[in-house]
């Protein structure tokens, strides 16, 4: 019976309102995951072969990890936060060291980890979509790539975006953001494999 | 919209409309049809397998976008809310050890060109540490055993390293005698460098870089009065940087900010970094051409920049004052205008000193702000 005492739910309470912030772009859990989290990864970086800025790199990856997977309203805490992070940036890291033919010995580390194999799985496939967008919207040129931008990542409505780009009206931005979008889409849907 | 989907089976054949019908899919998929609306596009979308295709392409290339866009923004809080902290001061990627420990460190490092100022080198560190025991009665005696301390491994290192010194090429004349030294940087790619009047000497000049590459320089303009010199490389094993990526600032520089600086105190080619703030907007006795700050500065700091938060140049060490115990003086950034003015009222060819001014480290961390600081401020040395 492992949740038997106040105290151990109260922290598992703590841990997933941090994590119901973390879903909502809540600075505060940012913060707060970053205070409590980052020193242990850093340690454990700084010790097997890896500089402070490999551990920044690292551990912003796996809060990125964590903050897709808590998008997913059905998702579950098997584990204390510190544990699942620091086992993200131990797969991670691993994987790192072997890219750059650094990996010799089993690295050291006091934390216990859990598998995330499963969880790192769908990560790489999101980053694998991320970049085709990415690099589709980089070809893109401009304006579309700002425009398209202002559209879907900050979400500005077409008479903003009129007035932005300087167009005389939002038929106008709304003409010239479907021609964007359409050579968007199609650099985007030639690499992105639909069947996965 | 009135009666959208009329509209679209009517315009399905022509391009034009296209606008209008994916404009309804995003309002579908959006949800932000009306019932009655949804119920007559779900009919065409069954009828048409083209819009049917359609719908689903758009809908799997929203939820990538969205991926997209939220990790995209998640990515910037993640990253501002990282640099927030590490500047408020949590964490320290910067190695500070005690200067006992990298006075040691230092002869692994650069064992090579501390051997040619290895005599100087001594006798300064000598003279210094004299110096401090003149100055500071009150020094206590471990203290005092420690610098000893530190002579002596620096005269057994002499010892050991003496055969190599032969060998090590240098771009000192033969003969010559070091008469001085200091810290400069970079405010041209031409290699015009800024450093103290009292860092020259002797009449000729070798810059040596972060590396310990020696560049022979020739002193193009001094000002005493403003204890400002001007230095410029000439040497063809130079190689120019296509950018220098600090700026200087003109104007003064409020109290309290926060500064650090980058020079060589000691006679090696070992470049110490230090932190401190600014805490007076004078100099010595009122002197309104110079700032008092807080910084941990030896002798050898003198001609080395003085930087702030953004990476900005705000003036230059200069120790020639006498000192308490961590405070120092600093000229004002807005002297080296000046003196490059005069210089070249001065100078018999119009080749004209562009002054650095694009910053473009302002954004990065201190670490990496101090890594690429560090390939334009040289060691100086002085000879006659």
């Amino acid at each position: 019976m492992p949740y038997l005492s106040i105290n151990t739910l109260k922290a598992e309470y703590n841990e997933i309102a941090l994590l119901k912030g973390l879903a909502q772009n809540d600075s505060k859990a940012v913060e707060a995951l970053y205070k409590s989290h980052f020193s242990t990864i850093q340690h454990f970086i700084e010790n097997n072969n890896g500089s402070f800025d490999d551990a920044r790199d690292i551990f912003q990856e796996a809060m990125i990890a964590l903050y897709e997977k808590v998008q997913n309203e059905s998702f579950t805490l098997t584990c204390q936060i510190r544990t699942y992070l620091f086992s993200i940036c131990k797969h991670l890291w691993l994987k790192r060291l072997q890219q750059i033919g650094k990996y010799s010995s089993p690295l050291s580390a006091q934390e216990e980890s859990v598998s995330v194999e499963v969880d790192m799985e769908s990560h790489e496939k999101k980053d694998a979509a991320y970049a085709i967008m990415d690099r589709a919207l980089n070809s893109l040129g401009e304006p579309c790539k700002s425009l398209l931008e202002g559209y879907y990542l900050n979400k500005k409505g077409m008479q903003e975006l009129a007035a932005d780009f300087g167009y005389t009206n939002s038929d106008n931005a709304k003409n010239q953001k479907y021609k964007c979008l359409m050579r968007l889409k199609k650099l985007f849907f030639a690499q992105y494999n639909i069947g996965d | 919209m009135r009666n959208i989907t009329l509209e679209i089976k009517r315009n399905r054949m022509n391009q034009m409309d296209d606008i209008q019908l994916l404009e309804a899919i995003e309002k579908y998929l959006a949800g932000e049809m009306t019932a009655s609306e949804v119920v007559q596009f779900e009919s065409v979308r069954k009828a048409t397998p083209e819009i049917d295709q359609m719908v689903v392409e758009h809908s799997m290339f929203l939820h990538e976008m969205k991926l997209f866009a939220d990790r995209k923004n998640f990515s910037k809080l993640s990253e501002q809310t990282f640099n927030t902290l590490f500047e408020t001061g949590h964490w320290a990627p910067i190695d500070e050890q005690p200067f006992m420990f990298k006075v040691v460190q230092m002869w692994d490092k650069y064992k090579k060109v501390t051997a040619i100022a290895a005599s100087v080198g001594g006798f300064i560190a000598l003279f210094t540490s004299l110096l401090i025991v003149y100055l500071s009665p009150s020094l206590n005696g471990s203290q005092v055993l420690q610098l000893n301390k530190a002579i002596e491994s620096i005269k057994k290192n002499q010892q050991v390293q003496g055969h190599i010194l032969n060998e090590v090429k240098t771009k000192l004349p033969e003969n010559a005698k070091v008469l001085s030294g200091g810290s400069g940087f970079l405010i041209d790619t031409k290699g015009y460098i800024i450093t103290n009047a009292h860092v020259l000497k002797g009449n000729g000049a070798i810059v040596i870089n972060s590396i310990g590459q020696e560049l022979n320089a020739s002193i193009v303009y001094t000002d005493k009065a403003s204890d400002l010199a001007l230095l410029k490389i000439i040497d063809s094993d130079y190689k120019q940087p296509k950018l220098i990526p600090y700026s200087i600032r003109k104007n003064a520089t409020d109290l309290g900010e926060e500064i650090y600086t980058l020079g060589y105190p000691r006679n090696d080619n070992d470049i110490v970094y230090g932190k401190g703030y600014l805490s007076a907007t004078s100099g010595f006795e009122g002197d309104s051409n110079a700032y008092q700050i807080q910084i941990g500065a030896n002798p050898g700091y003198s001609g080395a920049p003085i930087f702030n938060n953004d990476a900005e140049i705000i003036g230059i060490i200069n120790t020639r004052q006498k000192q308490a115990e961590g405070v120092t003086f600093a000229i004002k950034s807005s002297k080296i205008y000046a003196l490059i003015d005069a210089a070249e009222k001065e100078a018999t060819s119009d080749n004209k000193i562009k002054i650095a001014k694009n910053n473009i480290i302002k954004q990065v961390d201190r670490k990496k702000q101090i890594s690429n600081l560090k390939n334009f401020i040289f060691n100086i040395r002085s000879y006659n």
